[in-house]
Formats: structure tokens, C-alpha cells, sequence
């Protein structure tokens, strides 16, 4: 039982962090669709530095950063050039799939080292909870004390007040004399590192090799989840852990040979996704305060 | 300090020269990227723009693969234009092959090629009722496209690969996971030219795209039903204003780009397989996304982009095969090139202007 829930756990980890960088990104109106290709780059990153350096925590910042470069060229496009987001978004996924195909092709065949589990004095002991809760890997920790982090930036410090007029307004933001272009270009980052280290988790912790499209949907499924979370931080690791439970699941089914055929046991995910975002998206009306009113509008400066 | 102007009017040259350019920027930052990870520029250039054309099978052979590529770029311009995101043509074209190979098994001795006039209707009605979940979803719940018709396509080829591998497998199929041959009725045949034979695997489908392009332009360009695609999508308020309903026309866009997804899957599996297969798409709907907007979202632009896209499709092939260059590295043509292209149009309508000094 341990067991599965570790497990469960283990595959929300890469959802969970890039829907909350992505959560970011759209609260400053910045809608990125390029989640996926950002997760891909991270995992190919990830990859090789492991591979060159041996020590899997060069994995994350090699995925950090390659998560970053992936979101350094979407601003460069959308936000100083002004191009459509959807279709920047999209191209940047189309974009990471060929590069990282290029990048991965030599690391096909290589296994890494896993991510070593952290065990935290004391609390680890606590049955049930302690093996669960305290004994997992760096970036477990890291990602739920991101979801802390900028659930108090959001609600409480000045930058987080500041980032969230410029998705409800960049026009009055910009009048007020805020640097809307830097701010969306800082949160795009963000999002591009949360979702660089997502991406890095898969071949840190979950399957520790290269295969081309290793993501299988992640990023947009992380994208989904941040519709579902309505944008608030905590409900994304509500959100994560659904989806992580019927990833899961579906495993668990194919291996105890369920009488259902896999593939359709392997849809649930997907299915899943569109079930959530249904039942949500009736609910959030269009003047909803929780959508950024900004999102996906160029800010063309103050011409 | 760059900061944009405003045109008085969109350039005309730019839009000749945007997209030329963009081919331009593309190539050389994709050899850029080839050389820093220790690939022969020069070779990679020869074989993925040059080596398409060197023989006349394999310009007919460009032609084949640009097919599929342009009837479902027609389809997404619609939904472009009007500032509908189906990015789930993958799925619908799987979806309309299914429903039309559905249909020629259940007829194993149909010789007579009208037949196709059924297998084509079917597999238009397959890729539109794919295409009908997210039109409803969003017209009715107001649920966003873009991830529900995505989330579709994985859905699609994970339900082709169980009904090949389970219901409509051929017992005689010796363990590979193939449907029975198609009937005679159903299979597209290559065209034949006096004296020199088969050009390649050029195929009748081919006449599908020579009478969609002008259809469609027509569509476009004289009829109300283009006009109120174009106003939506150009001035989404003024189309409120004259009274367009929104979600008929979302619904519309939706169901015609699903329908054509749906036909192209029937003329590649029609004319190039000849049976259903486990995998019967290989990316031409996310592709023709490039294709839509490399076209500029004009009927006549999008047969030139198919057949461009087309070329480096089959030169990847090649340069797969020669140099081991994994095939997916079309994609970083494709993503460079939409990035330049999309650049273009903000260029159209903004004149930059160097300025020295502060923001």
C-alpha cells in the first residue's frame, strides 16, 4: 500500500510542478502551450547532464535551465515580438520535439542513476505517514515548497500583487508605470524552470532513460490542471494527485490483467483530463476574478 | 531601445516577403543547430531541400505526402481564421480513417470504385463527429479546444490500436496487427501516364486537393459564410455587433476541419496502406498546423506550403536513412519556422523603429 501511494505520488511530481509554473506564466497573462516541448527539454537535459557529470542532482539544474532557455525563446517571440501565443506555444512543442529527438538520439540505450531518496531525522519514522511524507527525493520537497512559496507570493507580497495586475490589466499596469514585458518575461522563465525540472523528474525518478515524446502528454495535461485548479496553487497538488492516481491506476489494471483491453485502460488518463476540465470550465464563468483577463493578449507597449 | 509602430495600412510586400524570409531565417538557424551538434551542415542541407527533387519518382512521391498535408491545413484554416484552435486534427484524421475502413471491411467483395464516394463520406463523418466533442464542449460549457481536442487525439490512437489489434484484426494476419486488405471498391489506385507508367506512388487522391483549393477558395472568398469566418476572426467585435452567431460558427469551423482531417485519413490509408494498421498517421495533423499558417491561411498559399513541408518531410527521410538523423528533427524546422512566420505578421502590421537611449 506504501507502496502505490509512493508511487502515485512519484508520477503527480512532474504534473504538479509544471501546472505550477505554468500557473505563474497565465497569471501574468502569459499563456505558454509550449509545456510539453519545456518538459521534454528538461527531461533530454536532464538526461545528459546525469550521463556527463554523473550526479543526479545536476539533473535538475540541467533541466531547470534547459527549461528556461525553452521559455527564453517563447518570450523573445511573444512578448518583444508580440506573436500570437497559441500558436508560439505550439510551435515551441513542435520545436522541443525535433530538438530533443536530435539531442536524445546519442542517449539512446543509457540508464542513470536514480534521484536518492532524502530521509528526514526523526519524522521519517512515523509509521505510515513518515515513509510516505519524509522519505522522498530532493525535488518532491522542492516542489511542494514552491506550491507554498508562491501561494503566500500570490496573495501577499507586493511582486505577486504587482504580477497579477498585469494579467488583469497590463494597459492600467503599464499606466501605473510597471515594467509589464520584464515582469511576463521573469514569470515565462519561472514557468520554463518549474516545467524543466517536471520534465527533468521523469528520467530522474520514473523511467530512467531516453525515448523520444517521453513527456506522453504531461505538459498538456499540466496545462489542463491549472483550468481545473481555477488558478489557485494548492488545488494543483489536489489536481496532480487525481491525475497521479489514475495513471496509476490504469497501470495497476494492466498488470493484474483487468478484463479491459489496455489501450482502453491507457485512455483514462486522457479521458480523465476532458471529464475535469468539463466539469470545471461550466462553473468558471467568463467573468470569473480567477481567470487573468490578460491572458493570451499581447501587450503592445504604450503606443 | 526596439520598440513597434503602428502601419497605417498592412504592407503588401511584407506578405510575399515574410514568408520567403521566414524560410530563409529557418534554414539557417536550423544548420546552425545541426553544426553545434556535430552534424555536416552542407550534407544535411543537400539532403533534406535538395535530394527530394533529384529523381521525377520522388517529386510525385512529394506530391503523395503534400496530399494529406493540404486537405487538413484547408480544413484548420477555417478554424484559424476564426480564432478556433483545433490542434486535434491528428485524432480526427485517425478517427475517419477508422469509420471508412470500417465500413470497406464490412463489404469484402465491392469491386466498384464508387464505392469510394462511400468510404470518403464516412470518413468525413468520422473526423467531424471527432471534431463535434470539442465543438460542443466549448460552444455549450465554454471548455477550452485546445486541450480537449489534443487530449482527443491520444485517445484516438490508443482506440485505432485496440480495434486493429481486437476486433478488426485478420485471423490470417499471422500475428501482426493488421485489418484484412480493403476490397477492390475501396483502394485508391496509382495513376497511370501513357508510355511511362507509375510516377512514384502518385495516386486519384491527388484530384481531391486539385478540386478543394478552388472550393475553398471560393468558400473564402465569395460566399457569406467565409465572410463572416474572416470577420470573426479579424474583428470579433464588429461580428458581434453584426449579429454572427459565434458559436454556430465555431461549431461549423470545427466540424468542417474534422471532416476533412477525417478524408485525408481515408485517401492515405485508401491509397498508400490498404488496410488499417496500428499506426496509420505519422504526425500529418500536427504538421499541417505549420502548413495552415506557412500558407498564410489562404487556400492557394496552403498548396504551396503542403508541398514545401512535404519536401523536407521526405528529405528528413532521407537524411534519416544517409546520415541517421532522427526523423523527428522535421519538427525543429517546423517550430523555427512558425516562429519566423508568426514574427512576419507582426511586421505587417508594425514598423520597427530603432531607438537610442532608455526604455
Amino acid at each position: 500500500m506504501d507502496a502505490l501511494v509512493l508511487t502515485i505520488i512519484a508520477t503527480s511530481i512532474p504534473l504538479l510542478l509544471a501546472a505550477t509554473g505554468e500557473l505563474i506564466a497565465e497569471k501574468s497573462g502569459v499563456l505558454n502551450l509550449g509545456v510539453e516541448g519545456m518538459m521534454l527539454s528538461g527531461a533530454v537535459g536532464a538526461l545528459g547532464a546525469v550521463l556527463w557529470l554523473e550526479n543526479p542532482y545536476y539533473g535538475i539544474v540541467a533541466g531547470a535551465l534547459s527549461g528556461v532557455l525553452m521559455a527564453s525563446i517563447f518570450s523573445i517571440f511573444t512578448i518583444n515580438f508580440m506573436t500570437n501565443q497559441v500558436a508560439t506555444g505550439l510551435g515551441l512543442t513542435i520545436f522541443a520535439t525535433g530538438l530533443t529527438g536530435l539531442a536524445g538520439a546519442p542517449l539512446v540505450g543509457k540508464t542513470i542513476t536514480s534521484l536518492p531518496k532524502i530521509e528526514i531525522f526523526l519524522l521519517s519514522d512515523i509509521p505510515v505517514v513518515g515513509s510516505i511524507l519524509f522519505k522522498q527525493d530532493f525535488v518532491a520537497y522542492l516542489s511542494i515548497a514552491i506550491i507554498i512559496y508562491i501561494s503566500f507570493f500570490l496573495k501577499y507580497s507586493k511582486s505577486g500583487i504587482i504580477l497579477r495586475a498585469v494579467g488583469d490589466d497590463h494597459q492600467s499596469a503599464h499606466s501605473v508605470g510597471y515594467p509589464v514585458k520584464k515582469i511576463r518575461w521573469y514569470a515565462t522563465c519561472f514557468g520554463g524552470m518549474c516545467a524543466g525540472i517536471g520534465g527533468a523528474y521523469i528520467p530522474l525518478v520514473l523511467t530512467p532513460h531516453w525515448s523520444e515524446g517521453m513527456t506522453a502528454g504531461r505538459g498538456w495535461i499540466a496545462l489542463a490542471l491549472v483550468v481545473f485548479a481555477s488558478w489557485v496553487p494548492w488545488r494543483i497538488i489536489v489536481g496532480a494527485l487525481i491525475f497521479g492516481g489514475i495513471t496509476i491506476a490504469q497501470l495497476v489494471g494492466q498488470a493484474r490483467g483487468w478484463p479491459i483491453p489496455s489501450q482502453l485502460l491507457s485512455m483514462m488518463p486522457y479521458i480523465a483530463t476532458i471529464i475535469a476540465l468539463t466539469m470545471i470550465s461550466g462553473r468558471l464563468s467568463k467573468n470569473n476574478s480567477a481567470v487573468p483577463s490578460s491572458l493570451g493578449k499581447p501587450f503592445f507597449g504604450s503606443q | 531601445m526596439i520598440t513597434f509602430i503602428p502601419r497605417d495600412k498592412v504592407s503588401k510586400n511584407w506578405i510575399i516577403i515574410a514568408p520567403i524570409l521566414s524560410i530563409v531565417f529557418t534554414i539557417f538557424f536550423g544548420l546552425l543547430i545541426f553544426t553545434f551538434l556535430g552534424y555536416n551542415p552542407l550534407e544535411t542541407l543537400y539532403q533534406i531541400f535538395v535530394s527530394p527533387f533529384s529523381r521525377i519518382d520522388r517529386i510525385s512521391d512529394i506530391l503523395v505526402k503534400a496530399c494529406p498535408l493540404i486537405i487538413i491545413g484547408t480544413g484548420l484554416m477555417l478554424c484559424f481564421k476564426s480564432n478556433v484552435w483545433n490542434i486535434g486534427a491528428e485524432g480526427q484524421f485517425i478517427m475517419g480513417a477508422l469509420l471508412a475502413g470500417f465500413i470497406a471491411l464490412s463489404f469484402p467483395n465491392i469491386e466498384t470504385k464508387f464505392f469510394l464516394l462511400i468510404t470518403i463520406l464516412a470518413g468525413f463523418v468520422g473526423g467531424a463527429l471527432w471534431a463535434f466533442i470539442p465543438a460542443i464542449l466549448k460552444t455549450k460549457l465554454n471548455v477550452n479546444e485546445i486541450l480537449v481536442s489534443l487530449m482527443l487525439v491520444y485517445v484516438a490512437m490508443l482506440f485505432i490500436d485496440f480495434i486493429v489489434r481486437g476486433p478488426l484484426r485478420d485471423p490470417m494476419s499471422f500475428g501482426f496487427p493488421l485489418s484484412k486488405p480493403y476490397p477492390d471498391g475501396a483502394l485508391i489506385n496509382k495513376i497511370p501516364f501513357p508510355g511511362i507508367g507509375f510516377l512514384g506512388q502518385l495516386h486519384y487522391g491527388i484530384l481531391f486537393v486539385l478540386l478543394l483549393i478552388p472550393v475553398s477558395w471560393i468558400f473564402v472568398n465569395k460566399t457569406l459564410g467565409g465572410f463572416k469566418i474572416n470577420v470573426l476572426g479579424s474583428a470579433p467585435q464588429a461580428a458581434k455587433f453584426a449579429g454572427f452567431k459565434q458559436n454556430s460558427i465555431t461549431i461549423t469551423v470545427l466540424l468542417l476541419s474534422g471532416g476533412l482531417a477525417g478524408v485525408a485519413g481515408v485517401i492515405e490509408v485508401s491509397a498508400n496502406i490498404g488496410q488499417l494498421q496500428p499506426e496509420v498517421s505519422f504526425g500529418y495533423g500536427f504538421t499541417a498546423i505549420i502548413v495552415a499558417f506557412l500558407g498564410r491561411l489562404t487556400p492557394v498559399g496552403i498548396l504551396f506550403a503542403g508541398i514545401i513541408i512535404a519536401t523536407v518531410k521526405l528529405g528528413a527521410d532521407n537524411a534519416q536513412m544517409t546520415m541517421g538523423i532522427p526523423k523527428v528533427v522535421t519538427g525543429l524546422f517546423e517550430g523555427i519556422l512558425l516562429f519566423f512566420l508568426l514574427t512576419g505578421e507582426t511586421l505587417q502590421k508594425y514598423k520597427i523603429k530603432w531607438s537610442e537611449g532608455k526604455k
